[in-house]
C-alpha cells in the first residue's frame, strides 16, 4: 500500500503485549490487558516511558479493567513512573482496580502517593 | 483426611513461565475448593517466588527452576527451588523495600507478599548453589464460600 505513507503514525500504540495506551492532553491512559507481573512489565515500562518524554506528560491513568492480576513487579512499575512524575507536579491514578489488585495496592503503601478512582473518565476529570 | 496429592514441575527461568507456574498451581489447587481470594493469594505468593528466581537466582543465564507442590488435607504447600547464586543474607532480603536490583525498578516488596499473602513462608539458601523458598497455606478459613462458582 503506497497510499499509507501519507498517514501519520499515532502517537497511541499498542503494545506487543496487549496493553494499550492513548494520550489526552498531557493524561497518558495506560489500558493493562495483560497479567502485570515482571515478564509484562518490563515491556509496559518502556512502551510507556517512551511516550511519556516524547509527549510531555504530566498525569498517569493506570487502568486495570482488562487485568486481574499483579504482583510486587506492577509496584514497581508505579512506583517508577511516580519518580518520573513528581519532580514536575505530575500525579498518578488508577480505575477500575478488582478486589485481589486493590489489596496489593493497600498492602504495598502505594494509595499514600497514588489515587483511586472507580471509573479513568472519573481520573481523568480529577486532572484534566 | 483423604486429599492428598503432590506434583512436580520443572521449568527453565524464562520470564513468560511466571504465569506458567502460577497457573499451574492455581490449577493444581483448584480441588481445595478455594475462594478467589485465596487462589489469587497463592498466584501472588508464586509469582513472587518464581520471579525472584529468575532475576536473582540466575541473573545471567537460564537455569531450571523446580516447583513441587503439596495438599495435604486442607493445606497446601508450595516449594520453589532454583540451583543459582544463593542468598547471603536472608534477613536482610526479607526486609520490606530492600532490594538488590532497583534498575529493574524491583520493589523490594516481595518477600512481604510471600509472607502476607501465605500462611508460612520458610527460606533456605546457600550461596553457590542455590535457594529454597517454602510456602504453606491453609485453604478454607474465610466463612463464605460460592464466589468462584460465581464467576468462574
Amino acid at each position: 500500500m503506497q497510499d499509507s505513507k501519507r498517514y501519520y503514525k499515532p502517537d497511541v500504540r499498542t503494545g506487543k503485549e496487549g496493553t494499550s495506551y492513548e494520550i489526552y492532553q498531557r493524561c497518558l491512559i495506560i489500558r493493562l490487558n495483560d497479567e502485570l507481573d515482571h515478564h509484562n512489565a518490563v515491556k509496559i515500562r518502556e512502551q510507556s516511558d517512551k511516550l511519556i518524554d516524547r509527549n510531555h506528560i504530566k498525569y498517569i491513568i493506570f487502568d486495570f479493567s482488562g487485568t486481574d492480576f499483579m504482583d510486587s513487579a506492577g509496584i514497581g512499575v508505579i512506583m517508577g513512573r511516580y519518580k518520573k512524575l513528581v519532580f514536575i507536579g505530575g500525579k498518578i491514578a488508577v480505575a477500575n482496580v478488582s478486589s485481589a489488585i486493590d489489596r496489593i495496592l493497600r498492602l504495598s503503601g502505594l494509595y499514600k502517593i497514588i489515587e483511586k478512582y472507580d471509573t479513568v473518565e472519573a481520573a481523568l476529570q480529577s486532572f484534566i | 483426611m483423604d486429599n492428598t496429592n503432590r506434583m512436580v514441575l520443572e521449568f527453565e527461568s524464562r520470564s513468560q513461565n511466571e504465569s506458567f507456574a502460577r497457573t499451574v498451581v492455581a490449577a493444581f489447587a483448584a480441588t481445595m475448593d478455594p475462594t478467589l481470594e485465596e487462589l489469587a493469594d497463592i498466584k501472588t505468593a508464586v509469582s513472587e517466588a518464581v520471579t525472584n528466581c529468575i532475576i536473582h537466582g540466575y541473573p545471567d543465564k537460564i537455569g531450571i527452576i523446580t516447583m513441587r507442590c503439596s495438599i495435604s488435607g486442607d493445606e497446601i504447600t508450595v516449594e520453589v527451588e532454583d540451583n543459582g547464586v544463593g542468598i547471603e543474607d536472608i534477613n536482610k532480603a526479607m526486609e520490606p523495600l530492600y532490594t538488590t536490583r532497583p534498575d529493574l525498578e524491583r520493589s523490594g516488596m516481595g518477600f512481604s507478599f510471600m509472607e502476607a499473602f501465605m500462611d508460612e513462608l520458610e527460606v533456605e539458601s546457600v550461596v553457590g548453589e542455590g535457594t529454597l523458598v517454602r510456602m504453606r497455606k491453609r485453604i478454607g478459613k474465610e466463612a463464605i464460600k460460592g464466589y468462584t462458582q460465581h464467576t468462574g
